[in-house]
């Protein structure tokens, strides 16, 4: 038993040490210790996020990487898939950037109408979004079959097919991420470029583009991953042609019924293709002044 | 002398109305002065076209830039008009030089010509080392400066200043004030300065226009302006006491029953204006010679400058109030607290008297 002059003794240090705990606390009240409430799932989504990445680098069989990688299908579909996803985020920022200026337009009353619209293709199963365009630009489609009848000319199984698709997919990502970068940016830019004596057009050139830069950067590379990763659509509308409408996601998707072990190794490629493009961009564009 | 500015604006907008008549010759520079709301902002961007006018017209270096009854409103980059915004807003991706630039460039001058004059404005503001770097490099005084710089650098007939120094801290504030006021005497055209500081307007400018609720109140030299107050925004401003009311012979009748005495016998509708340092305060009645004693009671009491500012309610009417300066001893002597029942007194020697009617506008 303890002798009954420790006791006190004991009994008053606690508080002291919580006072001076709490005092902290107040003072610098975000560098306290993260409540476990939010420690706990906050672990359990970064996990989420990247244990599967890590189990594919873990479980790809990179001894036989090179005999698969060289093999004519693996660089076929990252041939095209590198170009298509180019070639699509070239054609969504074309039409992209002038849509996101006319919605960010403030006096445009019907602009959130336009962007529910322009939300859609964001959140539809893209097999859908295959779908409808199939109805449309098939050869049996709405404007296919006018378009075949007088040209002969018909989208499915053609690259053009897998364009399509994808800008179809991505173009919201770039729309939307330039309208806000729009609506974030400082307008007054604008005029004081015009008391200096800059035409509309010229502002736009000089001013507002290299303003937003940021923004488009960033759309642009979330289209362009979205068109890299597209599949769904390519598949319903494009088809499954090798060489010619057969894309990286479609390569995976057959290796995995026939070859699990190369699925695993185009998996790590379009997973590093995608990380080194992100980077570059981050570094060339993000942090620009 | 011509006169490089030349306008009658009318800004029509939901409930507000701004009407104001400018005439301004090259090398002149002229403050608008008038508290927040009263409609500076709007004259400022309707003369740079960066709003529509309603009604009225305005020409600048001779030209009619806006004419609202024939529907001609020339687009801002159409006007030789230069403006420094409050902010400065110089472009955030290009380089100090490139800002300077900027102008010459879109206006049509070859890029090396327009470097080249971007260099020598730069340097004549003396910051000609900052070329290269980025407006996020900068101190607000310097971002000041390259502001200014660019608007000069189109040569415009028209040079709109808006609240220049608003941005800055006190120490810059001063430097810079000194700095503008050389670079504008430079400057041949018209300026118009935008300003809530009566200070920095005395300063810079050779004329104050004085509006509130969209319509000149006064306008004068700075010296005029600070002397004779016609509203009581304008009084506050210059810091003096302002009373309205009618002369009848050596005496000002106030609207609701209090006077004024004076050294001089006046008529007709007068303003009353003296400095709250002629204004003397006992807590008993002295026995001295000044005219004008009013009793009343202390409703505020602040420190200003080196001195304690009073205000007096209920003098010399029931619906007046009169600020008086004294010394911190002063207010320590007489015991001055809240609600202290005091003796204010002006010598009518102190008081100064001159007409209110329009027409002396």
């Amino acid at each position: 038993m303890p002798s009954p002059d420790s006791k006190p003794a004991h009994v008053g240090a606690k508080p002291a040490t919580q006072r001076a705990a709490a005092t902290r606390a107040t003072e610098r009240p975000w560098q306290g210790r993260i409540p476990l409430l939010l420690a706990v799932p906050a672990a359990v989504a970064l996990l989420f996020l990247l244990l599967p990445l890590a189990g594919l680098v873990i479980r790809a069989p990179w001894t036989e990487a090179r005999t698969v990688l060289a093999g004519a299908g693996a660089l076929q579909a990252l041939k095209l898939s590198l170009i298509t996803a180019t070639v699509s985020v070239i054609i969504v920022l074309l039409v992209g950037v002038p849509l996101a200026w006319i919605l960010a337009r403030p006096n445009l009353r019907a602009a959130s109408l336009l962007r529910a619209l322009i939300t859609i293709p964001l959140v539809l199963p893209p097999v859908v979004g295959g779908v409808a365009l199939f109805t449309v630009l098939g050869r049996t489609g709405l404007i296919g079959r006018p378009l075949y009848r007088l040209t002969g000319f018909a989208f499915p199984f053609t690259p053009y097919a897998v364009i399509l698709a994808q800008v179809f997919v991505a173009l919201p990502f770039l729309v939307l991420s330039v309208e806000g970068a729009l609506r974030a940016s400082d307008r007054r830019y604008e005029e004081a470029a015009s008391t200096l004596g800059a035409r509309p057009v010229t502002i736009i050139r000089r001013i507002t583009l290299p303003l937003i830069g940021p923004g488009i950067a960033a759309g642009a590379v979330l289209a362009w991953a979205r068109a890299l990763g597209e599949f769904g659509a390519t598949i319903t509308f494009a088809g499954n042609f090798p060489g010619t409408t057969r894309t990286m996601p479609l390569e995976v998707y057959l290796a995995l019924e026939t070859d699990p072990g190369s699925a695993l190794l185009l998996s790590v490629l379009l997973l590093g293709v995608s990380v080194a493009v992100l980077a570059l961009l981050r570094e060339r564009w993000v942090s620009r002044w | 002398m011509v006169a490089e500015l030349s306008a009658d604006l009318g800004v029509q907008r939901g409930g507000f109305a701004l009407d104001l008549e400018l005439e301004i010759t090259g090398g002149e520079v002229v403050a608008l002065l008038g508290p927040n709301g009263a409609g500076k902002s709007t004259a400022l961007r309707a003369l740079a076209g960066l709003l529509p006018i309603t009604s009225g017209q305005i020409s600048v270096g001779g030209r009619l830039v806006a004419d609202a009854a024939a529907d001609i409103h020339r687009a801002p980059h159409e006007r030789p008009v230069g403006v420094v915004f409050q902010d400065y807003l110089l472009f955030p991706h290009l380089t100090v030089l490139d800002n300077v630039a900027f102008g010459p460039i879109v206006r049509g001058l070859n890029k090396a010509e327009a470097r080249q004059r971007a260099a020598s404005l730069l340097a004549r503001v003396g910051i000609a080392d900052l070329a290269k770097s980025k407006p996020s490099a900068i101190s607000g005084g310097q971002a000041q400066r390259v502001a200014l710089a660019r608007a000069l650098a189109t040569e415009p007939r028209l040079l709109l200043l808006d609240e220049p120094l608003a941005a800055l801290d006190a120490k810059t504030h001063l430097l810079v004030r000194g700095e503008v006021r050389r670079h504008l005497a430079d400057f041949s055209g018209a300026t118009l300065l935008v300003t809530h500081d009566p200070i920095d307007a005395s300063v810079l400018a050779d004329r104050l226009i004085v509006i509130e609720h969209g319509r000149v109140v006064q306008q004068g030299t700075p010296q005029e302006v600070a002397r004779r107050p016609r509203t009581d925004y304008v009084a506050r401003l210059v810091g003096l006491n302002l009373l309205a009311g009618t002369g009848r012979g050596h005496r000002v009748l106030l609207p609701s029953g209090g006077s004024v005495e004076l050294a001089e016998p006046v008529s007709g509708d007068v303003y009353v204006a003296f400095r709250p340092a002629a204004v003397s305060l006992f807590v008993q009645r002295p026995d001295g010679t000044p005219r004008n004693m009013w009793a009343g009671s202390i409703a505020a009491l602040e420190p200003h400058g080196e001195g304690v500012r009073v205000e007096i309610a209920e003098v010399p009417d029931r619906r007046s109030s009169i600020l008086a300066e004294i010394t911190p001893s002063a207010v320590a002597d007489l015991g001055l607290r809240l609600g202290s029942e005091v003796w204010a007194a002006v010598k009518a020697s102190d008081i100064e008297v001159y007409s209110s009617s329009a027409a002396d506008l």
